[in-house]
């Protein structure tokens, strides 16, 4: 082998013995690499206890409420599996909204409500204008609707 | 075509033929920037319609996506010529890869600047510590290091190396800015981009974005031929052919 064939050789082998390191030391850090905890996971107590943490999730229809101080709100964060009920006093991001995603910091009470000192929206990767959204949004409901007549009614 | 075939590429791997190529190639990368981006910028702002939830607050996806491919990009081409500068013992590859960095960086940068301006309208948080976030943050740093090691070794042949070393070595940080929305939960959304799936934006978004993309894409490669004609100058100042560049310049025109 020529030197110059030897050198990419040994730069290959170098950029493999890297990846493979990468990907244990990820692996070894995968629970301190996740931004939050779903709600299954609080569930299951995998959440850390006696100090804060964030939770994420979908915010659940119908769930949001406002206390007469028009400051503080409760609402549930699910992720359709688990839910968990979410107290915050302070300003809600314009982007949150319920149906959409939320990720919320703070501490798990003893009662099960989580108390959240920060709340941020978290929004997907679909952009398209409002009118888009809307004729899906009455494509879906329609769809819906259509294969709900589908369904044998159990007598 | 056979004409084409026949010019012998590896002519303009000598600093000497590089430099006025570089020169004759760099307005034209130039003004195509101007135009793509000028025109990127029309269709993102006045063509593109309002998103259905972020209404007018998503068109920084204009800027942001494309410079935050074009840090990732940047990256690994510096880090292949690093490669093959190492790999070749090839001074002019190192010269590539000197040459990229700071553009790569300053695209690091915006990215991040512009990626605060849109996180703080929709997230309601300038900065969150999530995995896409401090992976770029990262990107970052190792431009920085990347630089800031090469300028703190005199000797170029060993500043070289180092710098080539430092560079092959945070690539592995790449894959995992690319994947990190994926990989781990984290507050920024997946891609809306892919290879492997069909765009989920509006096809008039979509083209703003690209012809945003293609207008750094001439940019970086305008900037990146107008360095490497400073770092040739700054680098072969002892070799005799580079005595006049002006000259050689003027010799190129006629």
């Amino acid at each position: 082998m020529k030197p110059r064939q030897k050198r990419f050789v040994l730069i290959g082998l170098g950029l493999v013995a890297l990846a493979v390191a990468a990907v244990l030391v990820l692996n070894a850090f995968q629970s301190n690499l996740v931004f939050f905890f779903t709600p299954t996971q609080v569930a299951n107590g995998e959440v850390p206890q006696g100090r804060s943490f964030r939770i994420g999730g979908m915010v659940e229809q119908g769930s949001l409420t406002r206390e007469g101080d028009g400051l503080t709100v409760h609402f549930i964060v699910t992720d359709m599996a688990k839910r968990v009920p979410v107290m915050f006093k302070g300003i809600l991001p314009d982007l949150f909204k319920e149906g959409k995603g939320a990720v919320a910091q703070g501490q798990l009470g003893a009662d099960g409500t989580f108390i959240a000192s920060e709340v941020l929206a978290k929004h997907d990767e679909n952009y398209m204008p409002p009118e888009v959204a809307e004729a899906l949004a009455k494509a879906k409901a329609k769809g819906a609707q259509s294969s709900s007549t589908l369904v044998v009614q159990p007598q | 075509m056979m004409g084409f075939a026949r010019i012998n590429w590896f002519r303009y791997s000598s600093p000497q033929a590089f430099y006025p190529l570089a020169g004759r190639l760099m307005p034209w990368c130039a003004a195509a920037a101007m135009l793509l981006i000028g025109v990127g910028l029309y269709l993102g702002f006045f063509v593109a319609p309002t998103d259905f939830q972020q209404g007018q607050s998503y068109r920084i996806i204009f800027v942001h996506v494309p410079a935050a491919w074009m840090s990732m990009f940047l990256y690994v081409v510096m880090a292949i010529w690093a490669g093959l500068g190492l790999g070749l013992n090839a001074r002019p590859s190192f010269m590539m890869a000197q040459a990229i960095a700071p553009t790569g960086a300053l695209f690091t940068f915006l990215a991040l600047v512009t990626g605060a301006m849109w996180g703080k309208p929709t997230w309601g948080a300038w900065w969150v510590w999530d995995a896409r976030l401090t992976s770029e943050l990262i990107l970052l740093f190792l431009y920085g290091g990347v630089m800031l090691l090469r300028t703190s070794i005199d000797d170029s042949r060993r500043a070289d190396r180092a710098s080539a070393v430092f560079a092959l070595v945070g690539v592995v940080n790449v894959p995992i800015i690319y994947f990190s929305v994926r990989w781990w939960n984290t507050l920024h959304q997946g891609a809306s981009v892919s290879m492997t799936a069909a765009p989920k934006m509006a096809a008039t978004m979509l083209t703003a974005m690209l012809v945003m993309t293609l207008g750094f894409w001439m940019y970086s490669l305008a900037v990146t031929l107008a360095r490497m004609r400073c770092v040739i100058l700054e680098r072969e100042r002892q070799a005799s052919w580079e005595a006049n560049p002006s000259q050689q310049d003027a010799l190129e025109v006629r």
